[in-house]
């Protein structure tokens, strides 16, 4: 029997490629699936989420000026991180979701996978969203495919990794950066996402986790002028509604999905909703 | 304590005149400045960093942000200046924010010389006025003469406000009543045909000063040449208003005001970029000199980027959302 003392981790916040405290200096506990404490949480205030959307847009300029090639290598070498991290997820995921061990590495191969699958898309989402368009004059006209800007990403309550990756790798392959608020109840893996994404070449700023009450941080996020689109994924009925209004006033994006099987062919669907069209006209030369 | 007088104001040189023995010569002004008593450094930087930590908030801040919109000097100082960008500017600075006319006007806008007759035609009859840098702006490495013509030229176009930067060189090497004389000199230079004349900063570059002392030192010298503001820095080299050295400032003017009634404005001026930045400063005049000088008639910050970060806080407290960069304009 060992008599070691244990360490126990601090987990917080991840935002412009820091690990800061909340704000607020709040913490909230964390249980497993059967009530047990796992770890403390910091429960995250309006102004981390103020703070994150500062990085996220300072992030923005040089993210969505990398090149799709760049940003492509950039998330694979995630996704290599991610690889070497599999038991502790796995671990994380097992404690979060109640599920066995097999059914957690499951779960964090798919998400593993699944980010693979989205990395590679970086360079071809302009071959499906963009165009060379027929127009009745002397000139090539191109519509390709730009991000949109700062996405605010409410994670999916029920699947803590899987579903997390899910939302997050979609938005900022297309060079959108993303302010992500955790599964509220089992933010552990969301958290440790973060000290991946942080040691992964990913420029400080292209992802920012919250975690907290989705409730508290979602509000000021969708009211926030500067945000250009918002995933509610993880917001239940009455409070997407609520979100969507506040979405309204300066024009965000919004994505409401249904009920969403995190395990099937995740399709391009969510991979198209956060781009904007630019479109030129440029003389032949004739 | 005597009764307070403007600095620029008729009486002031009277006052400046009771002090006439310690700038009689170079020895006598030596002797007084370096008889100031020395600053406590550590002692400084804490009061400074105390004072950081007030909490500013709800309708305080409001009239803490108003007031600061108010007491800018909305400066460009690039060579890239154009007539079209100082008048783009000066647009900004009597309608700061179009989305909200309740938002106030700037105190000033700062140009180089050549710009003034520009942005005095754009501001018209605003109540806006001009600042121009002068005295080769920034390094001040010129003949007398030169500066001279340099401040006359700039009032002739109409400056209400001349910004002069010191000879640090002098000043350095221990040549006192030069500074002075130098001084005094673009004072002169700033009188007006009609009587009236333009009002003088004088710019430290406390960043080239090296030590507290010599701020302290270079504030009364200042002040007793008649400057009607003191102003930190030019903006042009890497360290800029801090709070230490404005406080420093603030605490040398309230010295000079008890000991000859003679009001002087400070402007911190370089780096003061976000609305928590402006909003210390303002508590560090409130504690230090006291409600008379929260005005922009007596303080003013030297920016450009600090008014937009001022609009956004300002449009967050009126509609509750965080306001971002697209909703506020790119200078």
């Amino acid at each position: 029997m060992s008599d070691r003392l244990s360490v126990f981790k601090t987990y917080k916040l991840y935002v412009g490629g820091k690990f800061p405290r909340s704000e607020s200096g709040r913490v909230y506990e964390v249980t497993d699936s059967k009530g047990n404490w796992l770890a403390n949480a910091p429960l995250s205030s309006r102004k981390d989420a103020r703070d994150a959307v500062v990085a996220a847009r300072k992030a923005f300029g040089g993210w969505s000026g990398a090149t799709a090639y760049n940003r492509g290598q950039i998330l694979y070498r995630v996704a290599e991180m991610l690889e070497g991290r599999r038991e502790q997820f796995t671990a994380e995921v097992a404690a979060a979701e109640g599920l066995s061990k097999p059914k957690a590495a499951a779960q964090v191969e798919a998400a593993v996978d699944r980010w693979v699958w989205y990395a590679g898309w970086s360079d071809k989402a302009a071959q499906i969203a963009g165009s060379a368009n027929p127009v009745a004059g002397p000139y090539f006209n191109l519509s390709s495919p730009e991000p949109t800007g700062v996405v605010a990403v409410l994670a999916p309550q029920d699947s803590s990794f899987l579903g997390l990756v899910s939302v997050i790798a979609p938005a900022v392959v297309t060079g959108n950066t993303v302010v992500v608020t955790a599964s509220e109840n089992s933010p552990l893996p969301a958290l440790s996402l973060g000290e991946v994404l942080a040691t992964s070449d990913l420029p400080g700023g292209v992802v920012n986790v919250l975690s907290g009450r989705t409730a508290e941080i979602a509000a000021p996020l969708a009211a926030h002028q500067d945000v250009n689109a918002i995933d509610l994924t993880g917001a239940d009925a009455e409070l997407a509604k609520d979100l969507e209004v506040a979405a309204a006033d300066n024009l965000k994006r919004v994505l409401r999905p249904g009920p969403v099987d995190w395990t099937a062919d995740p399709g391009t669907g969510r991979l198209l909703s956060f781009l904007e069209t630019k479109t030129v006209w440029h003389p032949m030369g004739v | 304590m005597p009764i307070t007088v403007p600095a620029y104001g008729k009486e002031a040189a009277g006052r400046l005149a009771s002090m006439a023995d310690v700038t009689a010569d170079d020895g006598a002004l030596r002797r007084f400045l370096h008889g100031l008593p020395g600053v406590d450094a550590v002692g400084l930087e804490a009061r400074a960093a105390t004072l950081g930590t007030r909490s500013i908030k709800t309708t305080a801040k409001a009239y803490a942000i108003d007031l600061a919109v108010s007491m800018i000097d909305l400066t460009t100082l690039e060579g890239a200046d154009t007539p079209g960008k100082v008048r783009a500017l000066c647009a900004k600075g009597i309608n700061p924010d179009p989305t909200d006319r309740t938002a106030p006007k700037v105190a000033a806008i700062c140009v180089y010389p050549d710009m003034v007759a520009t942005a005095k035609e754009a501001l018209g009859d605003s109540g806006i006025h001009v600042a121009s840098v002068a005295t080769a702006f920034p390094a001040g490495r010129v003949a007398l003469p030169v500066k001279l013509a340099d401040t006359r030229d700039a009032v002739a176009a109409g400056a209400d406000e001349i910004d002069m930067v010191i000879d640090r060189g002098a000043f350095l090497s221990g040549r006192y009543l030069a500074v002075f004389e130098e001084i005094k000199a673009v004072k002169e230079a700033c009188a007006r045909p009609d009587g009236s004349a333009a009002h003088l900063k004088v710019i430290f570059e406390t960043g080239e000063l090296q030590t507290y002392d010599n701020v302290r030192r270079v504030s009364w010298l200042a002040m007793l040449a008649g400057a009607d503001f003191i102003k930190t820095s030019t903006g042009k080299v890497a360290v800029n208003a801090t709070p230490p050295v404005t406080l420093l400032m603030l605490e040398a003017v309230r010295d000079f005001h008890a000991a000859t009634g003679v009001q002087v404005g400070v402007k911190p001026a370089g780096g003061i970029r976000t609305t928590k930045d402006a909003i210390k400063y303002l508590v560090m005049v409130n504690e230090t000199l006291g409600a008379r000088w929260l005005t922009a008639d007596w303080f003013r910050f030297g920016a450009s980027s600090l008014l937009n970060d001022l609009l956004m806080q300002r449009q967050k407290l009126s509609t509750g959302r965080y306001s971002g960069p697209d909703y506020v304009t790119v200078d």
